[in-house]
């Protein structure tokens, strides 16, 4: 920690404070603003007068009041509580909070809670940076593993006994440096890793339209443009409820207290399919609403990340889920216009991409210091204000991340959910992670993933085409074509949010049901070749297809329903 | 709530709203300052910057008639303050709080910062009953639910006053049900806070009129600024109801429900502040904060551990041309738990209150409708309505491309579904209350004009308990 120095508060504009006289003060060093010891940090320095972003409402501050700079960079504490815990965007915890947060009442302590540790390395051990000397059990199946900090390697002088410690104990001495039980981190500034390595494995989201269509690696990246209400916050909640992660960070970033009220209840009351814990067990909340200081939404992405790598270098996988980044880069606008730099487009300012490429760039799948593999996935919404994807937040976004799932208005208006746009979405993983299925017994997964997109993109041709000539004019086979694109979206691509029994679904569920509709058409087509007039084939009842992905848990009933709709279509012949 | 008042009489600029004032010492930001003028008047502000020893005072009555000789400007050492508790129920006043309605001025032991402080997160319950307000067409497929924010989204020339000043006068709680035992209603019962602001001297008496009864029963606060008060003063409005209504909801416990109109008329008081600052303009000029600035008034709403209240609000605003990607319900759209549309065509057909179901939307229905909430059918029912009103615009559409003539016999049956649900189910006096039960047997009375087989949506077990026709009480 570097000296502590005080200054004058000069100029009070919201959440921008000007600060005199404050001797030394590094950019990003911490200051505690006039009585009540308001944080902020020192986001520019010029003529000796310090520019202080305030985390807190500055209500009442005021010229020649007391600035003291703390001489530390804005640091997250790490350590054993933050699973299954609330924290504001500066990481300091809400539960326990009162229930009117009036500025100056968070507190950024340790609490008294204490850690049963158990020992890992013997004294006398060789170990370096990374490597673990105990764990901690978390409230479920992830433990914390308490590793040696970076720039440390040595000899273990000291190993504390199995039991229990305060939080801020210390349980190892390696080469004369301490290994505390919780650290702090400067929340700018990523963690060191060993190396990064290929992400290659896939994230397993329990989302068709992105496990089949668009589907992200763990270490990746992406993003979920979309108007108003076109389910962003469902998918990601999904996201952070369904996926095969080990930890999740959820960073409610300028939302609805509402929403966070609500995902925290839901994720104490699921059940994690994989262990059987609550969900909640894995999940770290950070909660910074629309109405919380603007500026902590601005430090909570980057607090948000952080924690996450603390987890990817105890060798787990980890999703960063940021609902919504705009609401991020209106904060970053918010205070360059008021400090009066030159704006860019829109009144961003000029570093908006470079802001936003550093926050993806966090993301990624690594060999630790001390030789895990880990990974850090990261997920944000993007709110283009009045849908256009051409501004700039989303435009930028699009640049710096590896997978796109746009949302598409119409699709939502038509309750079509998740309103995923198979035109307007990509992944740039698919390749590798065709490859891995491949390996890993689904050699049909690339060819199932072509032929969905195909049939899709040309059932929306023939659908503009027949908007134009009449879906009379068109051949039977054009029209089987239609009806496949319909059974795609009905059957396959629809998946409700709020289903008790599809609201996530596995691979083979999925893949089932792709192979059952293929099937299905492929019979249509016969019978339309074979001269049964394309409208008897339409007027069919499709329901049981339909109905196979609310009620079918394992592809042997979803064959069921396929092979029940094959006995009808073989009445028409 | 004073303090020692110094006045600073140095003062250097007037424009727009703001006043520039020199040579100040310990004015903090965001203070609430009083502004003598040479003729004795007093004016209000409040500090947008300080900056050593100048302050921006933005005066809330306008600087028109301000002469920078003569007039003088203290800060009173804090935010702005206003009294709280049961002493505003019953009571009208101007867009600043102060009484219109002849009545003494408002006192109590209380006092609130009007910019409120955030409700923690992890305090929040989700919202989970509704707020019935009588009119079918929300009740039955877009129902308010108590803690939601849901907007009404409309334009110029359509009942949108009407509409909201219907909600205002009739809506209601029933007892709470929660856990399946019935508890007596909420001790100190239901209020209304009815922010008015721009409105017309015509609209305002309205406004006053429709809500007398509810004024008289000593449920109902009334601010209203009108469109020859000062522009400024909006910016204040909205923040004396949300503190009222966040005092009477989470220390009175009483379920609260807040009407603003017209939104649009607030933002463009923030715009103008903006701009006088000579602000960075965003999209149409309006300032880049304008999402948190809403979200600021907007969050507001909600219910909390260990309290009975809730504070549920209900904003109305009018886009501009009928544009949806007008910031102004651009970004409320981006902050409200979904949003009622009006309809021109609906309107034009002579039903009120015109609802658009289809682009409308209450993203929390789900929990505060149901078994438990109001009545088993109901999510169900109103999804399946929805389905078949989908199905009708479409049949609609194919009907002004073909003809009539040319439409199938279901495609009839839709189109008589339309015109009954629009008529029988939509169609309400404007002082018309209707119970859940009459409005959901008439929503069944609706459906029930197309065939069977087109209501897949709804299992036997609810077409034989509700369908018959009978209005089955609402248990809860
Ligand atoms: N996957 C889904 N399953 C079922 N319903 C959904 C789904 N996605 C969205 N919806 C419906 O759409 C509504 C809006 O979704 P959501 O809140 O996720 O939108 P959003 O894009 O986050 O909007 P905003 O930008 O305003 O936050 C939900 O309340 C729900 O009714
Ligand atoms: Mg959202």
């Amino acid at each position: 920690m570097g000296a502590v120095s005080s200054g004058r508060v000069s100029r009070v504009t919201g959440p921008l404070v000007e600060v005199e006289q404050a001797g030394s003060a590094a950019m990003f060093d911490v200051v505690a603003l006039g009585t009540a010891g308001l944080p902020g940090e020192v986001v520019a320095i010029r003529d000796g007068i310090l520019t202080v972003q305030a985390y807190e409402y500055t209500g009442g501050l005021k010229p020649a009041d007391s600035a003291v700079s703390l001489g530390e960079p804005l640091s997250a504490r790490l350590g054993p509580g933050l699973l299954g815990g609330v924290f504001d965007g500066l990481l300091r915890p809400l539960d326990g909070a009162p229930a009117w947060l009036r500025p100056g009442v968070a507190r950024d302590g340790a609490g008294a809670a204490s850690w049963q540790f158990v020992p890992q390395a013997q004294r006398g051990q060789r170990v370096v940076a990374g490597e673990a000397v105990g764990t901690v059990a978390g409230p479920g199946p992830v433990a914390y593993r308490i590793l040696v900090p970076p720039g440390i390697a040595g000899t273990v002088e000291q190993i504390a006994a199995a039991g229990e410690y305060a939080a801020d104990a210390t349980v190892a001495t390696v080469d004369g440096a301490a290994v505390p039980l919780t650290t702090r981190w400067p929340v700018r500034v990523p963690r060191p890793y060993r190396e990064r390595v290929a992400a290659d494995a896939p994230l397993h989201t329990g989302q068709r339209a992105l496990d089949l269509l668009f589907p992200i690696a763990k270490g990746s990246t992406a993003a979920v443009p979309g108007g108003f209400g076109t389910g962003k916050t469902m998918l990601l909640q999904q996201i952070a409820k369904w996926s095969d992660a080990d930890v999740i960070v959820y960073i409610g970033c300028g939302e609805r207290g509402n929403e966070m009220a609500e995902v925290v209840a839901d994720l104490f009351a699921l059940a994690d399919p994989r262990t059987g814990g609550r969900l909640a067990d894995r999940t770290v909340i950070i909660a910074n609403t629309s109405n919380m200081p603007m500026m902590a939404r601005e430090a909570s992405v980057h607090t948000g990340t952080t924690v996450a790598e603390y987890f990817r270098d105890m060798g787990y996988d980890v999703v960063v889920i940021a609902d919504s980044t705009s609401r991020w880069a209106e904060a970053l606008r918010e205070f360059a216009s008021r400090s009066g730099a030159l704006p860019a487009e829109e009144g961003f300012p000029a570093d908006l991409a470079s802001a936003i490429a550093a926050f993806y760039e966090r993301a990624g799948a690594v060999v630790t210091l001390g030789g895990a593999r880990g990974s850090v996935t990261v997920v944000g919404a993007v709110s283009p204000p009045g849908g256009d994807l051409t501004e700039p937040v989303t435009a930028q976004t699009q640049r710096f991340v590896r997978c796109l799932w746009t949302l598409d208005r119409d699709l939502a208006y038509a309750r079509h959910y998740p309103a995923v746009s198979w035109s307007g979405s990509f992944s740039r993983d698919a390749a590798a992670l065709a490859t891995y299925h491949a390996r890993h017994g689904d050699p049909e997964w690339a060819r199932r993933r072509a032929q969905v997109m195909a049939q899709l993109a040309e059932a929306d041709r023939l659908a503009a085409l027949a908007e134009l000539v009449g879906v009379g004019t068109l051949p039977g086979n054009e029209r089987v074509t239609m009806l496949t694109g319909r059974l795609l979206r009905e059957g396959v691509l629809q998946q409700s949010g709020l289903s008790g029994t599809d609201a996530s679904c596995d691979p083979a569920k999925g893949a089932a049901l792709v192979d059952a509709v293929m099937v299905v058409s492929e019979r249509c087509r016969k019978l339309v070749d074979a001269g049964v007039p394309a409208t008897v084939v339409e007027e069919v009842d499709f329901g049981p297809l339909l109905r196979a992905r609310e009620v079918a848990g394992e592809p042997a009933e979803v064959a069921k329903h396929r092979d029940a709709l094959l006995d009808t279509l073989q009445e028409l012949t | 709530m004073m303090r020692s008042e110094i006045e600073y009489t140095d003062i250097r600029e007037l424009h727009g709203p703001l006043a520039v004032v020199h040579g100040v010492a310990g004015a903090g930001w965001d203070e609430f300052a009083t502004i003598k003028l040479a003729t004795g008047a007093r004016r209000h502000g409040l500090v947008l910057e300080v900056d050593r020893d100048v302050a921006v005072v933005q005066v809330l009555e306008g600087t028109a008639g301000m002469d920078p000789a003569g007039t003088g400007v203290s800060f009173t050492g804090e935010p702005l303050r206003i009294p709280v508790g049961p002493c505003w129920l019953g009571r009208v006043c101007n867009g600043r709080g102060e009484p219109v309605d002849g009545g003494p001025p408002i006192l109590s032991g209380r006092t609130s910062p009007v910019s409120g402080f955030p409700m923690n997160p992890t305090w929040r319950l989700s919202p989970a009953q509704p707020v019935l307000t009588g009119i079918s067409v929300i009740d039955a497929l877009t129902t308010l639910v108590r803690g939601q924010k849901l907007p009404i989204f409309s334009v110029a020339g359509l009942p949108h006053l009407e509409l909201a000043t219907q909600v205002a006068a009739q809506a209601h709680v029933e007892g709470d049900t929660a856990g399946g035992r019935t508890e007596p209603e909420s001790p100190a019962g239901f209020s209304v806070v009815f922010a008015g602001m721009g409105l017309t001297h015509a609209d305002a008496a309205f406004v006053r009129d429709a809500l007398e009864e509810r004024a008289a029963a000593g449920e109902l606060v009334l601010l209203l600024n009108t469109a020859d008060d000062p522009v400024i003063e909006r910016i204040l409005t909205p923040r004396l109801a949300l503190t009222i209504a966040e005092d009477l909801a989470f220390r009175g416990g009483r379920h609260v429900l807040v009407v603003m109109t017209d939104m649009t008329s607030y933002a463009e008081a923030l715009r103008e502040v903006s701009a006088a600052r000579g602000e960075i303009p965003g999209r149409r000029a309006y300032p880049g904060y304008l999402y948190s600035d809403l979200a600021s008034l907007y969050e507001r709403c909600g219910r909390m551990r260990g309290r009975t209240g809730s504070v549920t609000i209900t904003p109305v605003l009018t886009m501009p041309a009928g544009d949806i990607t007008h910031p102004v319900p651009d970004l409320t759209g981006y902050i409200t738990e979904g949003q009622v549309v009006l309809s021109a065509d609906l309107h034009a057909r002579g039903v009120y209150p015109p609802v658009d179901a289809l682009s409308s939307l209450s993203r929390l229905m789900r929990n505060g409708a149901g078994p438990g909430r109001t009545r088993e059918d109901h999510v169900d029912l109103a999804a399946q309505l929805l389905a078949a009103l989908a199905r009708a615009r479409q049949v609609r559409e194919l009907a002004d491309l073909v003809g009539p003539a040319a439409l199938s016999e279901t495609d009839r049956r839709y189109l008589a579904f339309e015109e009954g649900y629009a008529q029988d189910l939509v169609h309400q006096r404007g002082d018309e209350t209707r119970d859940l039960a009459d409005t959901l047997g008439r929503a069944w009375r609706t459906l029930l004009r197309l065939p069977r087989r087109e209501l897949v949506m709804l299992p036997d077990a609810l077409v034989a308990a509700y369908g018959a026709g009978g209005d089955r009480a609402c248990p809860y």
